[in-house]
């Protein structure tokens, strides 16, 4: 067999296996059939962020590609009701025209797990919860899913929440939802909280900190009174074998003043306000003869999207890593790791995104041990060629193993939606 | 006193109750243990003060350890348990079962960590919801969340309620200002969910938890959330001459991409009640008041008041006052936050609803609860957390009067049902408990409440943590499989349930 033939032999194969509900009805019938004759589904919404997680060999996919459009959106209710496939692109451009935005700022995973952009969709962002830098002030996906509907493991449509921000009725199941990589059900429709977009932004950059004294700044700036939107720590480039990235080829910004470590700050808010909280930031920071960079408007939202969309390994071959801390450990964590990983700093020091080349198991599970000991989480993100499977991506105790598979089998009891991509067993 | 429905009573277990006593006082302190009628007395109701009934046994607690095998005990015993933090819920989820364990938490009172470096603070859940700013605010820290019983409101009884507060619209409620707990299962596992972090991996059991009403853990330890003080606040009284343009102004605002830190909505009833109990300056003469409130630097604090005199104008306001200092902003605010008491002044008793509705359906939906307060011949006075789309109706009553708490039940039921029709839900910070418990499938279908028991069952496989609550037990609709199907029509079709 020739290699296109080989190719078309196995797409055929996987489309035979790939089935494509138009409604959350056929979800239903299609998820009842499984449930009955106990096959294994793989969910896919549009697949962009297939590669995270572990990797599933199930004998069918079901593709939720096509529950896909806008069902409501109530700009002065401050919320968009969607099917669980909308794009996250059409969704935004549709809160762009009314001057409101997805403040957890969804982020394009498409650059760095498969070359080009691709914000996914609305059910891929809500499965996996990987918010963007204003996490630490405006929520996470968490915070912003107001309600949600979707099929569980035994066919049966279900549904939590609504559209309005306070709501205690019954267990808040959108909770759960994000985050659960879709093993607990099919979504279908996701109602998003919307919030007015920030008329201006500006950004406050600090060139050639050490790590401590950034982080300190970075610390000082979210203590303070200045709602700082964004507060991320880039240490200088080093050229070291085995690591393509550098700052200056991601920030190719003409306001950008300097070479060597970013310390920076993001304000938002109305012309006015955002220039008087510089004014303040600079002020408390008692900045002198530091060398500055100020990001005006277009150029501090290119540097955030940028920054967000995690282009600074867009093209990285390594292992990238995810690690949530406590802010105030994060120094003394960075000191730990190896000097030869490349890393930067967001939310403040309460999150890492760490590159390594040559990663083994071994020292995977080595960075997991000093992260759990500081009460943090760390996550396989991408895999490389050099390590292209881990045995737990993700962190987990036994205590929370117990909670989580007994939660599981509540919506899966025969574990056949998405088994085992976060945690075998789940 | 109205009968409620509550499920089976154990009396074989009644008749062991000095047996429990005996061994739950080689878990506890001896005196921690409280059993005698007159001391059990103190804790046969919570806020919803219309339902009474005693707890089998009152017990304290003082730590962790001591929780866990209470617990265990009353699993293996298949003794039914009451979690209470401060007893100020208004749902009657703290509401004593006669065969069941109370078990307060009101031993829980210290403050464990204050960490402005990760700018947050690790409480015992009886610590109340007001002591954790003014542990802060020396620093100018605060925490958030800010129910109207923040003085008394326990941590921990926020946690399970997700309380919100006035300023929720801006700040979130207690689920979004909540980092991590220690819980105790129903079995005795100790767990802790979340931490110093944001978010934490795998389920998201924080959030499950969150509002989960004492159903599905004990909460031994919170850590939640500082924020620094903004610069500036102002507050600003509009006075309007209709509930529509008041309702119309709330929408504009929003719509003009204003979040302001807190938003709220009086009616006339509301504004003299509670004028005439603090004296606030209110504007007697308006139909509808709102008091809105925005936070930041000084000069958008200043900007973003005169975009909203300009939106209450153009909404034909009657009356604009603004605070010109932070005394001024307390005293406008005295008056709202003691919106409850005031009514006390209006009848004997009061009965405060708690539906959420979308902003734009205000006019709408008071308009339909004026309607049914002739049809009950109650009064009514409305409180709206106008940000946030979530309606205080206060229902005017004389518990003396016979029938007057079922009437009052009745109109409270016909309006939350209004609430959900308009597109709102049940209950938007006060909870379920047993007060809304049958009214759960005005909102939610079988599958739904099945998907949620079973949740349940699978954190608690006896059913022992707070059982009679939230979920009904009338079989009127969803109880344990059992969907009420008349004349082949489910109860009110037509409704969406979402």
């Amino acid at each position: 067999m020739s290699i296109k033939e080989k190719q078309n032999f196995q797409t055929s194969q996987g489309s035979e296996s790939i089935e494509y509900p138009v409604n959350e009805k056929e979800v239903s019938i299609f998820i009842k059939k499984f449930y009955k004759s106990n096959i294994p589904l793989e969910i896919l919404g549009s697949g962009s962020k297939k590669k995270i997680g572990k990797p599933l060999q199930c004998e069918k996919t079901l593709s939720l590609s096509k529950i896909s459009g806008i069902v409501e959106y109530l700009p002065e209710e401050l919320y968009i009701k969607v099917k669980a496939s909308t794009p996250i692109k059409i969704i935004e451009e549709k809160l762009k025209k009314n001057k409101q935005q997805l403040a957890f700022e969804p982020i394009d995973f498409g650059f760095f797990l498969n070359g080009e952009s691709d914000y996914g969709t609305a059910g891929g962002q809500t499965a996996c919860n990987i918010s963007g830098p204003r996490r630490f002030k405006v929520g996470g996906i968490r915070d912003h899913v107001l309600g949600f509907r979707g099929v569980n493991g035994r066919g049966e449509i279900i549904k939590s929440g609504g559209t309005v921000v306070k709501n205690v009725t019954g267990y808040d199941l959108s909770k759960l939802i994000c985050g659960s990589y879709g093993t607990l059900v099919a979504l279908t429709e996701i109602v998003f909280k919307t919030l007015p977009a920030p008329e201006d932004s500006k950004t406050l950059i600090i060139h050639e900190q050490k790590i401590d004294l950034g982080l300190y700044l970075l610390e000082k700036s979210i203590s303070s009174s200045n709602e700082v939107s964004g507060a991320i720590y880039f240490p200088e480039d080093k050229k070291t074998i085995g690591y393509s990235t550098n700052i200056e080829n991601t920030f190719k910004l003409n306001d950008l003043q300097h070479k060597g470590s970013l310390t920076a700050v993001r304000v938002e808010g109305s012309k006015k306000s955002i220039n008087e909280r510089i004014e303040n930031l600079l002020k408390e920071f008692k900045i002198t003869n530091q060398k500055i960079s100020i990001l005006e408007t277009y150029q501090s939202e290119m540097f955030w999207n940028k920054v967000k969309n995690l282009e600074f390994f867009s093209s990285s071959k390594n292992s990238i890593i995810r690690i949530s801390i406590p802010p105030s450990e994060c120094t003394n964590l960075i000191y730990q790791l190896s000097d030869k990983y490349k890393y930067y700093v967001d939310w403040g020091g309460a999150l890492i995104w760490l590159e390594a080349f040559e990663l083994s198991e071994q020292m995977f599970e080595s960075i997991k041990k000093k992260v759990i000991k500081i009460g943090g989480y760390a996550t396989m993100i991408k895999n490389s060629n050099y390590l292209p499977y881990v045995e737990d991506p993700f962190t987990i105790n036994k205590d929370r193993f117990n909670i989580s598979q007994n939660i599981k089998k509540s919506f899966d009891p025969k574990q056949i939606l998405n088994p085992g991509k976060m945690y075998t067993g789940i | 006193m109205t009968k409620l429905s509550m499920p089976k009573i154990d009396r074989k277990l009644i008749s062991k109750k000095d047996e429990i006593v005996k061994d739950l006082r080689k878990l506890v302190k001896f005196e921690n243990v409280l059993d005698h009628e007159d001391q059990t007395r103190p804790f046969e109701t919570d806020g919803l003060s219309a339902y009474k009934q005693k707890p089998l046994i009152v017990i304290f607690p003082e730590n962790t350890n001591e929780v866990s095998k209470i617990l265990t005990y009353c699993n293996k015993h298949r003794i039914k348990v009451v979690p209470r933090g401060a007893g100020t819920g208004l749902s009657g989820g703290a509401l004593p079962l006669e065969d069941s364990i109370l078990l307060c938490l009101g031993k829980f009172n210290k403050i464990i960590d204050i960490d402005y470096k990760n700018r947050c603070v690790v409480a015992q859940p009886g610590v109340t919801n007001l002591s954790i700013t003014q542990a802060v605010q020396d620093k100018d820290f605060y925490y958030a969340p800010d129910p109207s019983s923040q003085i008394a409101c326990s941590i921990g009884g926020n946690v399970a309620e997700n309380s919100g507060g006035v300023h929720s619209l801006k700040y979130g409620t207690t689920t979004n200002n909540l980092l991590g707990a220690e819980v105790v299962f129903m079995d005795g596992t100790i767990s802790r969910l979340g931490g110093k972090t944001f978010d934490s991996e795998g389920y998201d059991l924080l959030g499950l938890i969150t509002g989960s009403e004492g159903l599905l853990c004990v909460i031994t330890e919170i850590t939640v959330k500082i924020l620094k003080e903004p610069q500036a606040i102002k507050a600003a009284i509009i006075g309007f001459s209709s509930i529509e343009d008041g309702g119309q102004c709330v929408s504009e605002i929003i719509a003009n991409g204003i979040i302001p830190s807190g938003m709220e909505m009086m009616d006339k009833a509301l504004i003299h009640a509670t004028d005439n109990f603090v004296k606030a300056g209110y504007p007697r003469d308006a139909e509808s008041m709102l008091i809105v409130e925005v936070d930041g630097t000084e000069t958008e604090v200043q900007e973003l008041i005169e975009k909203i005199e300009k939106i209450a104008k153009k909404n034909k306001s009657s009356s604009i006052k603004i605070s010109k200092n932070d005394k001024q902003r307390m005293k406008f605010w005295a008056g709202r936050k003691a919106a409850f008491p005031a009514c006390g002044d209006l009848a004997p008793d009061y009965y405060c609803m708690d539906g959420t509705i979308p902003r734009g359906k205000l006019a709408l939906v008071l308009k339909e609860i004026k309607k049914l307060s002739k049809k009950y011949n109650l009064p009514v006075a409305n409180a709206f957390h106008a940000g946030d789309g979530n309606l205080h109706p206060l229902i005017m009553y004389d518990s003396n009067n016979k029938d007057s708490l079922d009437k009052t039940e009745k109109f409270g039921e016909e309006i939350l049902k209004y609430c959900v029709k308009v597109g709102g839900v049940l209950t938007g910070e006060h909870g379920v408990g047993v007060e809304k418990r049958e009214l759960m499938c005005e909102m939610f279908n079988n599958n739904d409440i099945q998907q949620q028991i079973k949740i349940k069952k699978s954190l608690d496989g006896s059913s022992l943590l707070n059982p009679g609550k939230v979920y009904p037990i009338l079989r009127k609709c969803a109880e344990e499989g059992r969907v009420h199907v008349h004349q082949g029509k489910t109860k009110f079709s037509d409704i969406p349930r979402f």
